[in-house]
């Protein structure tokens, strides 16, 4: 029985330091190589030496894909290409190509420069580890080797996620890498075709969450933030600079288009600068809307958004300010948060989720009087609001990918056990097919039913086909012919052919069997009524009474002698080669039961 | 010699003689030239290779075959069809067959039998599927003829078992087209065919090729659209086919099951794997729900669209579509919807600024929560969160017609299309303001979904803020705050965009007369009145001002106690208001102020039926008086005609009417004056002065009978030939007038012809009107016509001057509906002094709105007009896409038109104003009388063919102030 083995590395029910390990007939395949935000340790990268304690990586893994650019799906690819020693091909799609390298120098900055770590990867072997990559357009099928190929497909979730489907012989497998079935007002939604695949690898952040439309929330978002303008209040959104703070300043952008104001609205530079200009460029990665509008004008090139610089935070009037980092802990979003925080006007909103402990988790939870460092209180008088944007699909959303792609089965990742307990419950109760979701190190194992395809002979083809009805996908078909198979090939071939391929001789089988009857009547006569009888219960073959004496049913002959001891019983020679044995078989049970009483 | 030969032959046959209907009794000319027949075949016999064959019938393809030679051309093309080895050429020559027998008047049944022997054997498939096609021509040719199209549905059905999908493609289509829709008939025939088409089309639902199981599909509609009834069993197969791998066989099974499910409504069918039972179309209605989430936006769009129409399904699947329930770590959580609803009824103001307000309650029960939803489940809040715009806009009018035939749906979709207000596509947003206007009569919006809609007022496109606008026009608001809320959101809208001041006066107008009971307790505070102290009286001018004052009139119009806590300002206002915006203001019952009040509004209920009866009665006056003096005639149309115009000013219902009829007595009234000339019989050349009167009144008649043709709308054809009837007097005046005045016969000859033509033109037109038309010009002319046609043009303009003089004055009769086409253009206002500069040679954009009323076709029609000082004059199409259609009746137009000039000194004014382009050709009449007569008779119409002679201008001129600088250099 042919398998597909999966063992998480990372993510296996787990959020983070996503890293799984695929084995399909015979390939050994790395999905996504992440980083854990959690840890600062080792266990901030996958395990690499499971896959081997020594030698290199390249000897073991036939490829790695990564699926988008987010730092717990690539985080850890310098360490693994550089460091752990891996030199075969890395797939993923341009945007991700072209973001990914920003983001990782942007994660080693940190960790290297501001937390002083050592043994980390350096900018070189991001580099270096960049050169490996090898960029797919959707929708593209690469050959990976003979045997091996793979195929991306929109995912929506940030620009350039894509998902995989990775297809060896007639085995395939999907990883969906983190998706989005609900479009935004940057990217659509995660589309694939019913490629039915074996097993499905999908994530499943959400669950247990079925969301709320898209609009409400935005449609509040965009309330709130006008009605601050109005007043002549400032907005801070402090956001990550990738992904989200994308989406919210296309929103802003419109809205403030559509409604002609006039309000400035900055954004603080750094990598976002870079990021956009790529988003500029992939606009075919984008949703509809940016994809039909952009020959007038790239929504991505911003009329109201201009940088940002320190010193438009003391500036009167009302300004929206997007500033990085997400939850307020440090950097710009905090300066301008301490500036504006004394004034009730303003208002500060939190696009995302923040951890315990930050800036942004004390006022979410009404938190009014901060301690800053150098123990002086602030006083928290403007308004705080949260707002989740997330660009995961929600459980319907997961229910229609599995529904788009019918697999045989559904492996899950990249979540919390016990949400997953319950998704998979309902995966297996829709949709009847078998729904796994293993631990880290864990292997799952999945016997898969394969078909194996056999060539078959046009003339063979043909000839069988054109006997009976048309062939339907539904049932299957009986058809005569010699299975050859040779030089690890399979060919159906008509029996003459094989025959004369083989060299032999064609030798023909043919049973025959005796039928006594009862019948004292002459030898003619008896065959007369056999003949009757065969040809009133056979309709549908052709019967035929020879003039030599005998009977014909289709190429079974039948003859009649008399006994040589009891004239009154006639022998009923029946005679057939084996390709007629049902037919044959059939007319000997029927000649068996006798011939009914003659009317005449 | 063959060179020259050839080219005489291509010469001959490439004639193309058109033959009209009417030659049909005139001698027939018939040319004896050699048949395009003769030619092919020298071709084809000519052609040494498959390839020459291919291009000879390339080349012969593309000239048209007159009718006689069809059959001779299609005997030759069969003839070379089996000699030929190649399958293109084959191919080609099936092709032609096909084109050959759409040609019109060719009954192509002589050709049906050797097409369908020449299948018999065809070995390619693609000439097999061409030769199908050709029989489908044919066959959809004689459809009247059973047999035939029995036959040919057995031919098909002896090819459906062809192993190519392309034929069995074309068997299908063609079963599809001609198979039989009478049961009866096909049983009586006993033919292979007699089994059930149905049956037949059936099986190849199962088809192993997409396209086929496609053809199939889309046969068995084609039957459908034919009128037979389809089998109920279809509907288990179609509902399989909903499953398939195909979009497109997805797409039209989704359509079958919509059309089975209108078929078969009520009956009963089971939900597998449970032992309930439904209606159908319940049932049908939750599988293409479930395909609004299909993965090809192709079938989402479709499934959305049909939604739309499935009004029997019952309320209950209806209210499922808009369901969705929500989850958060399987914890039960609200939709901001609900929460919106109930921070609403539970009277608080509307938050929503806690964190922690949607936080989930109470803990669902994790085998209760369905997933995969069942059927209807969600439907709508998919399709409106679709990433296609095509799917939105779809599922958006689905709502609208489902929501039309179900108030309590209304109610619940409202949350959903105020949602879809904030669209990022302005399409999207613009048709569900549409499908909201649509619907309101139907609901109440609630305060907070008020809020989202007035947010849009702010919207910069001037489309949507319109639509907003009318939306609010046919609002129910449910609380005085609500129409506070509107009033603010609209000043402010006024003050953002002052161009909208007309429409947000129009809005506050219904507003007010919708809610007068509303507007009552906040009249004090937007009058700002004390009840101690005076109030300083507000400027008058200011829009923002009278918007509020419109609001409250008419809301007082409706409420007797609220003059009461108006200031006396407001009532001066009132009067002023009442006269300068009197479309805006009604009358009032203002207590102690009988002035203002009494003369306008006791006779507001009986007003109409007097002036109705005024303008018949001063008709039947100037009709029954025909044989006064001419004295006296004059004069009673004199009067009448200045009756009758202030009439229309009055009565602006009547406008129409009466403007008709005053230009119609105006023209009679003009031709009158000119025959009464006492200087008539003297010798010609003595009177330039006299005729100059006579020929200028003939041309004012004929400009105004266009003018009575064109410009209204709701003229019937009893009115075109009043209106054509006093053209051809016009010009049997103009050609009085002329004789008289001209010297020698020579010119006269062709008038007179030409006059003749027409009277002849005239009676072909309106032959059925001429018995109502004893005693008039026409009518006498006719019967003098075998006189005229022999005499001298002398003679003719003798008899023409003494039948003008005799006949007798038509009576004419009005329509039920009869309208003015108007123009007003907003823009330019043309107060403005400063000059538009642009630098000479260059072009400036001047934006023209402009609204139309009463317009038929403005697209065809409205052209802009631009005057220069110079005499220049330029005429703008505009775009068809720059009309909108705001209601019935009404258009507008906003387009930019380019100027362009030579440099001036000085900044000088252009005039701009609207024109009615005419055609005699889109007569009114055009669509009573048979096409063909008819075009012909008016190509020999003098017409005058260049723009503005055909244009009727029908806006008052605007003036703009403009100056074109030299160019820098």
């Amino acid at each position: 029985m042919p398998e597909i083995k999966v063992t998480p590395l990372g993510a296996g029910q787990d959020v983070g330091r996503s890293c799984i390990l695929v084995s399909i007939a015979g390939k050994n395949v790395m999905l996504d190589c992440g980083m854990h935000m959690g840890y600062n340790d080792d266990r901030r990268f996958p395990d690499f030496s499971y896959i081997t304690q020594n030698g290199r990586l390249t000897d073991f893994l036939d490829c790695v894909i990564i699926s988008h650019f987010h730092l717990d799906h690539c985080g850890a690819l310098p360490y693994f290409s550089e460091m752990v020693g891996y030199d075969g091909p890395i797939y993923m799609t341009h945007p991700t190509k072209a973001i990914c390298p920003i983001l990782l120098e942007d994660y080693r900055k940190i960790t290297v420069d501001k937390k002083g770590e050592t043994n980390f990867f350096t900018s070189q072997m991001i580099k270096d580890c960049m050169k490996k990559v090898i960029a797919v357009h959707l929708h593209q099928t690469v050959q990976v080797d003979e045997e091996l190929e793979i195929k991306a497909y929109y995912a929506g979730h940030v620009l350039g996620a894509a998902m995989f489907q990775i297809k060896a012989g007639c085995e395939s497998v999907v990883y969906t890498g983190d998706y989005n079935m609900t479009p935004d007002r940057h990217l659509g939604a995660a589309w694939i075709d019913k490629c039915r695949p074996d097993l499905l690898i999908s994530e499943s952040t959400y669950a247990t969450t079925i969301r709320d439309s898209k609009r409400c929330r935005e449609r509040d978002f965009l309330k709130k933030v006008h009605e601050t303008v109005e007043r002549g209040g400032k907005v801070l959104i402090p956001v990550f600079a990738l992904g989200r703070a994308q989406e919210l300043c296309i929103l802003l952008e419109t809205f403030w288009e559509r409604m002609n104001l006039k309000a400035p609205i900055y954004f603080s530079t750094g990598l976002t600068e870079k990021a956009n200009h790529y988003y500029k460029l992939f606009i075919t990665w984008t949703n509809q809307k940016i994809r039909k509008t952009f020959v007038q004008r790239n929504m991505f090139e911003f009329k109201h958004i201009k940088a940002f610089d320190r010193a438009f935070a003391d500036n009167p009037g009302p300004m929206v300010v997007f500033a990085t980092p997400g939850m307020l802990h440090a950097g710009q979003s905090l300066q301008i948060f301490r500036k504006w925080a004394g004034n009730e006007k303003n208002m500060v909103i939190m696009p995302g989720y923040c951890v315990q402990g930050t800036v942004g988790h004390k006022i979410l939870s009404g938190q009014r009087k901060l301690e800053m460092e150098g123990r002086q209180i602030l006083e928290v008088k403007m308004q705080v609001e949260y707002m989740s944007f997330s660009a995961h699909a929600d459980a319907k959303g997961i229910m229609q990918l599995i529904r788009q792609a019918e697999p045989r089965n559904v492996l899950l990742v990249h979540g919390e056990a016990k949400k997953m307990e319950f998704l998979k419950q309902k995966i297996e109760q829709e949709f009847h097919v078998n729904c796994y979701m293993p631990a880290n190190g864990e292997t799952t194992t999945i016997f898969t039913n394969p078909s194996i395809p056999v060539d078959i002979s046009l003339g063979l083809l043909k000839r069988e086909t054109a006997i009976g009805l048309l062939p339907d996908v539904k049932k299957p078909k009986l058809m005569h012919g010699t299975l050859i198979m040779k030089d690890n090939s399979f060919r159906l071939v008509s029996p003459e052919q094989a025959l004369k391929e083989l060299g032999l001789t064609e030798h023909q089988l043919r049973f025959t069997c005796r039928v006594h009857i009862q019948d004292p009547r002459k030898e003619h006569e008896t065959v007369l009524r056999v003949y009757n009888h065969l040809k009133g219960v056979l309709k549908d073959y052709s019967v035929q009474h020879l003039p030599d004496g005998s009977i014909t049913v289709e190429s079974i002959l039948i003859q009649a002698t008399a006994h040589s001891e009891d004239q009154g019983t006639k022998v009923l020679l029946v005679s057939w080669t084996y390709q007629d044995e049902e037919l044959g078989s059939y007319l000997t049970s029927l000649l068996k039961k006798g011939l009914p009483q003659s009317t005449s | 010699m063959a060179a020259h030969l050839k080219k005489r032959v291509y010469e001959e046959f490439t004639k193309v003689v058109q033959q009209q209907h009417e030659d049909l009794s005139a001698k027939k000319l018939r040319l004896t030239k050699p048949s395009k027949s003769a030619a092919l075949h020298v071709d084809l016999c000519k052609a040494t290779s498959s390839a020459d064959a291919l291009q000879y019938l390339l080349q012969f393809a593309r000239k048209p075959v007159e009718v006689e030679s069809v059959e001779g051309v299609v005997r030759i093309l069969l003839e070379h069809y089996y000699k030929e080895n190649d399958a293109s050429v084959r191919l080609k020559i099936a092709s032609l067959l096909g084109l050959l027998s759409k040609t019109a008047g060719f009954s192509p049944d002589c050709i049906m039998d050797d097409a369908i022997n020449t299948l018999q054997n065809e070995k390619s498939h693609q000439v097999l599927a061409q030769l199908l096609d050709t029989l489908l021509v044919i066959g959809t040719k004689l459809t009247e003829n059973p047999s035939v199209r029995m036959r040919l549905v057995e031919v098909a059905c002896k090819h459906l078992t062809d192993s190519s999908h392309g034929v069995r493609n074309k068997c299908l289509q063609l079963i599809g087209c001609l198979g039989p829709v009478e049961k009866g008939i096909a049983k009586e025939a006993e033919s292979q065919a007699a089994k059930d088409v149905q049956k037949i089309i059936g099986d190849h639902f199962n088809d192993q090729d997409p396209r086929v199981r496609t053809a199939a599909i889309k046969a068995m509609l084609q039957l459908h659209e034919r009128g037979l009834k389809l089998q109920q069993a279809i509907y288990s197969q179609a509902c399989k086919l909903l499953a398939d791998d195909y979009e497109q066989v997805r797409s039209a099974a989704v359509q079958l099951i919509w059309v089975l499910s209108q078929l078969y409504p009520e009956s009963i069918v089971p939900i597998p794997s449970s032992n309930e039972e439904i209606r159908l179309v319940d049932d049908a209605f939750g599988k293409i729900c479930h395909m609004v989430s299909d993965g090809s936006w192709v079938v989402r769009v479709q499934a959305a669209k049909l939604l739309g129409s499935m009004q029997q399904v019952s309320s209950h699947f209806l209210e499922q579509t808009l369901d969705k329930k929500l989850m958060s770590d399987l914890r039960r959580k609200r939709t901001a919807h609900e929460r919106a609803k109930e921070l609403y009824s539970s009277g608080e103001f509307s938050s929503g600024r806690k964190w922690g307000d949607d936080a989930p309650k109470e803990e669902i029960d994790t085998g209760a929560v369905n997933l995969i939803e069942s059927g209807a489940c969600g439907a709508f809040v998919h399709g409106l969160e679709d990433e296609m715009y095509e799917v939105r806009i779809a599922a958006v009018e689905a709502l609208c017609m489902l929501a039309q035939s179900s108030p309590s749906f209304a109610e619940k979709c409202l949350d959903f299309l105020v949602d879809m207000f904030n669209d990022e596509i302005e399409e999207v947003r613009l048709q569900s303001i549409h499908t909201m206007r649509k619907i309101s009569n139907n609901i109440t919006l609630r305060e907070d979904q008020l809020d989202t809609v007035l947010a849009v007022l702010e919207d910069s496109s001037r489309d949507i803020r319109e639509a907003l606008h009318e939306l609010l026009c046919c609002t129910n608001v449910s609380t005085k705050e609500g129409i506070h809320l509107a009033l603010v959101e609209l000043l402010k809208n006024l003050a953002k965009y002052p161009t909208d001041r007309e429409s947000i006066w129009k809005c506050l107008k219904f507003l007010g007369s919708r809610h007068p009971t509303l507007v009552l307790p906040l009249v004090p505070e937007l009058l700002s009145t004390h009840p101690f102290f005076d109030t300083p009286e507000p400027d008058m001018d200011d829009p923002a001002y009278i918007a509020v004052l419109v609001l409250i009139f008419n809301a007082a119009k409706s409420c007797p106690t609220m003059p009461a806590l108006f200031s006396d300002h407001t009532f001066r206002h009132y009067a002023y208001l009442r006269d300068s915006l009197s479309h805006l203001v009604p009358p009032l019952r203002l207590p102690g102020r009988k002035l203002v009040s009494s003369p306008v509004s006791p006779s507001i209920t009986s007003h109409e039926d007097p002036s109705q009866q005024f303008l018949h009665q001063s008709l039947e006056r100037v009709y029954n008086l025909q044989h006064l003096d001419p004295q006296g005639i004059q004069e009673l149309l004199e009067f009448t005609i200045r009756d009758l115009q202030r009439l229309g000013e009055l009565q602006s219902e009547l406008a129409g009417m009466a403007d008709f009829t005053a230009t119609y007595l105006q023209c009679q009234l003009l031709l009158i004056k000119a025959l009464q000339e006492k200087l008539w019989n003297v010798a010609a050349p003595l009177y330039l002065k006299q005729n100059a009167l006579a020929s200028a009144a003939a041309k004012q008649i004929l400009e105004e009978t266009y003018k009575m043709e064109f410009m209204y709308s709701g003229v019937e054809s009893r009115q075109v030939v009043i209106i054509h009837h006093m053209r051809l007097q016009a010009k049997a005046l103009q050609l009085i007038v002329t004789a008289r005045t001209t010297r020698g016969v020579e010119p006269l000859f062709g008038m007179c012809e030409k006059f003749l033509q027409e009277v002849d033109s005239f009676q072909r037109c309106f032959i059925s009107e001429l018995p109502h038309m004893q005693g008039s010009f026409v009518d006498k002319l006719l019967d003098l016509m075998p006189r005229l046609v022999t005499s001298k043009p002398s003679e003719v303009v003798k008899i023409l001057q003494t039948t003008l003089r005799q006949s007798t004055f038509l009576h004419l009769p009005l329509p039920e509906q009869l309208h003015r086409a108007t123009a007003n253009i907003i823009e330019p206002t043309g107060e403005s002094d400063n000059p538009l500069r642009f630098t000479s040679g260059l072009v400036v954009a001047l934006d023209v709105d402009a609204t139309l009323e009463h317009v038929q076709d403005p697209q065809g029609t409205v052209k802009v007009q631009v005057l220069y000082p110079d005499g220049q004059a330029q005429l703008i199409h505009p775009k068809p896409a720059d009309f909108r259609n705001p209601g019935p009746g009404r258009h507008r137009l906003i387009t930019q038109v380019y100027l362009s000039h030579t440099a001036w000194t000085e900044p000088c004014q252009i005039e701009v104003r609207l024109l009615l382009a005419y055609n005699s050709n889109r007569s009114k009449a055009s669509a009573k009388i048979p096409k063909a007569t008819w075009s012909e008779s008016l190509e020999a119409l003098p017409q005058p063919e260049n723009g503005i002679e055909g244009t009727i201008p029908f806006s008052k001129p605007v003036k703009v102030y403009i100056m074109p600088k030299p160019a820098r250099r």
